[in-house]
């Protein structure tokens, strides 16, 4: 570490006004101060300042996030060697490193994509770099399903930090949420590689791993996916592969929480994202009160749709408990939801922002054909009304306490 | 060959005074008609005629309409010309008038049509309100057609209808066509893009 340091103070000079690559200080300054807590203190007044800056906050969102992309790693290796019969004869190892082959390029072209247009245009205007990105370049490649096309994921991400980000201003000034965007691209870009039986499971061999051929009667639906075709009364939520009678097997809640099913990359396991959430919350970065209040949204609404279930929606007849544990909605909540910039700031906003994001994602999901999955439409819709839900519930404070001080005058 | 007042009023719209791209008007319709250029290349044709006939009519009518009531002549007027349009793409080109459906006849609530009668035809001669108005429509179509332009490339792969991505045989090597240039919102974005280009190009038009 001190050698490291050390390194960075010989070659400081050279990016320093007037130094050999002084064009670059923006690109230098951005890997000193990801790499050490800048030292720079404030020369006059009195600041309380906390030494946790903004990248080591993204470091630990990362960290929160590694659960899930570990499993979800797992689990793109376990869901293909099922897929073509060799699950048995797989040893873990060799299973998650499918998943890591395959998941790797992904989280590849997203920062790379992304960072170069972050850097690009810090330089450009002559910013510092932002380390916004950090987060958002992980974030991607968890919420698209593993058959997405690399080319794809890099316009996506390219238009998401142009267009959501760097027009408003860069890193903290952004209305939506960024990977939200990416994935909201490629949702209506490119529909046919989003969302259907064929993109959530990769059958193919990654870099010549795993070649074979898929088991007779395989379906690539996700549960979702299952649930947004299903034409009878009674909900039936099986494997993707029948077993050797050639029935298919029922999935239960313990697989949803657990998350060896189909889906994005990152979404699938409850458990894995709630050991992310404990991480959050522990180190008070994310606010459990938009965490809190998504999933009691969510769970209202699922409830209030489970008890006048019919036929027409039969989504409506999964339970509450299931709703959230399918689909990307832990995710959403956990991740997507918190995201400090686009989120409410007020306790009480927190409070109704994350209860909507719930009960809207259940909506979509439940009464909208259209869209097996909704979490991502409600947590872009509700950033655009985080502000104003912000704004009246400042008003309504001010006004509260305007009335009691006026109360306390003449009295 | 024309005086320098005369190309202004008929250059000026093309670029620094655009409609589209500086004052920012007839941005509805602009988003509506160019999923596909032929429809764009129509309308821009269109909406130039009724432009550059209305603002000569409206020219020559100007000294005797009582001010209290110009807004319903010129209305009026420019009713008339859709009309005869509309009579005219439904006659000769019928395929493209059902895709423009409703568009031709909302060339009448083009706040371009109205803004430069206001503005130009009420207080110019005849020449000078034609000028203007073939100068505001060729600006206007020009917008539109390079946003057509984008939007029918990356969002069907073709121009004209004219399957160029196939030829090119991009498919083959696994492109795909981008659906969210079919929808409106990409208009826009596209639109901003090409406003974002102009003023990085003409700085004189950036606010301090």
């Amino acid at each position: 570490m001190k050698k490291l340091r050390k390194y960075i103070d010989k070659i400081k000079p050279n990016f320093e006004p007037g130094g050999k690559f002084a064009k670059f200080q923006s690109v230098f300054e951005g890997f000193e101060t990801f790499l050490f807590v800048p030292n720079t203190t404030s020369k006059s007044g009195v600041h309380v300042h906390d030494s946790i800056d903004s990248k080591r906050t993204m470091t630990v969102v990362i960290l929160a996030l590694l659960p899930a992309l570990l499993f979800g790693m797992y689990n793109v290796g376990y869901q293909h060697y099922l897929a073509i019969g060799q699950l048995e004869a797989t040893s873990f190892f060799t299973t998650f490193l499918y998943g890591f082959l395959a998941v790797l390029p992904k989280i590849v072209v997203s920062y790379v994509v992304g960072l170069g247009i972050e850097f690009i245009s810090a330089q450009l205007r002559g910013h510092e770099i932002q380390e916004g990105f950090l987060v958002s370049g992980m974030l991607i490649p968890m919420i698209v399903p593993v058959d997405t096309p690399l080319w794809m994921i890099a316009v996506a991400t390219a238009f998401a930090v142009i267009f959501a980000k760097e027009i408003f201003g860069g890193t903290g000034m952004n209305i939506f949420n960024v990977a939200l965007i990416t994935r909201a691209f490629l949702f209506f870009a490119y529909p046919s590689k989003m969302s259907g039986d064929s993109v959530f499971v990769r059958i193919s061999d990654t870099f010549g791993m795993g070649a074979g051929n898929v088991v007779k009667g395989f379906t690539g639906a996700t549960p979702l996916g299952q649930l947004a075709t299903q034409t009878s009364g009674t909900v039936q939520l099986t494997n993707t592969v029948p077993d050797a009678v050639g029935n298919y097997t029922e999935i239960t809640t313990w697989d949803y929480f657990l998350g060896l099913i189909p889906g994005s990359i990152g979404e699938t396991s409850t458990l894995a994202i709630l050991i992310g959430a404990a991480i959050l919350l522990f180190t008070g970065i994310a606010s459990w009160r938009i965490m809190l209040s998504v999933f009691a949204g969510g769970l209202a609404m699922a409830l209030l749709a489970n008890t006048f279930a019919s036929a027409t929606y039969p989504g409506s007849f999964v339970t509450p408990f299931d709703h959230i544990c399918l689909g990307g909605f832990a995710f959403a909540a956990v991740f997507m939801a918190t995201d400090p910039v686009t989120g409410a700031r007020t306790n009480v906003g927190k409070y109704i922002y994350g209860f909507l994001i719930g009960a809207i994602t259940i909506v979509i999901r439940i009464y909208n054909n259209g869209y097996p999955e909704g979490a991502m439409l409600a947590v872009l819709l509700m950033n655009v009304f985080a502000p104003l839900i912000d704004y009246f519930v400042v008003g309504s404070n001010i006004k509260r306490r305007l009335k009691r001080a006026k109360k306390g005058g003449t009295v | 060959m024309l005086s320098k007042k005369t190309k202004e009023t008929l250059l000026g719209p093309l670029s620094k005074n655009n409609p589209v791209l500086v004052q920012v008007l007839g941005i509805c319709s602009a988003l509506a008609v160019t999923a596909k250029l032929e429809p764009a290349f129509v309308m821009a044709i269109s909406v130039t005629a009724v432009l550059a006939f209305a603002n000569v009519i409206i020219s020559l009518l100007r000294n005797t309409i009582p001010n209290s009531i110009r807004i319903i002549v010129q209305l009026v007027v420019v009713a008339a010309l859709v009309i005869i349009v509309d009579q005219v793409l439904k006659a000769y080109v019928y395929d493209v008038s059902k895709q423009l459906s409703v568009f031709i006849g909302l060339i009448i609530t083009n706040c371009i049509l109205m803004g430069r009668l206001e503005a130009f035809a009420m207080g110019n001669g005849p020449w000078q309100s034609f000028l203007d108005g073939v100068g505001n429509g060729l600006g206007y179509g020009l917008v539109l057609i390079v946003i057509a332009f984008f939007r029918e490339l990356l969002g069907s792969g073709t121009l004209f209808g004219y399957p160029i991505i196939e030829k090119i045989g991009l498919y083959s090597i696994g492109y795909e066509n981008n659906g969210l240039m079919i929808l409106p919102p990409m208009a826009l974005i596209v639109a901003g893009c090409i406003i974002w280009a102009h003023r990085a190009y003409n700085k004189d038009l950036q606010e301090k």
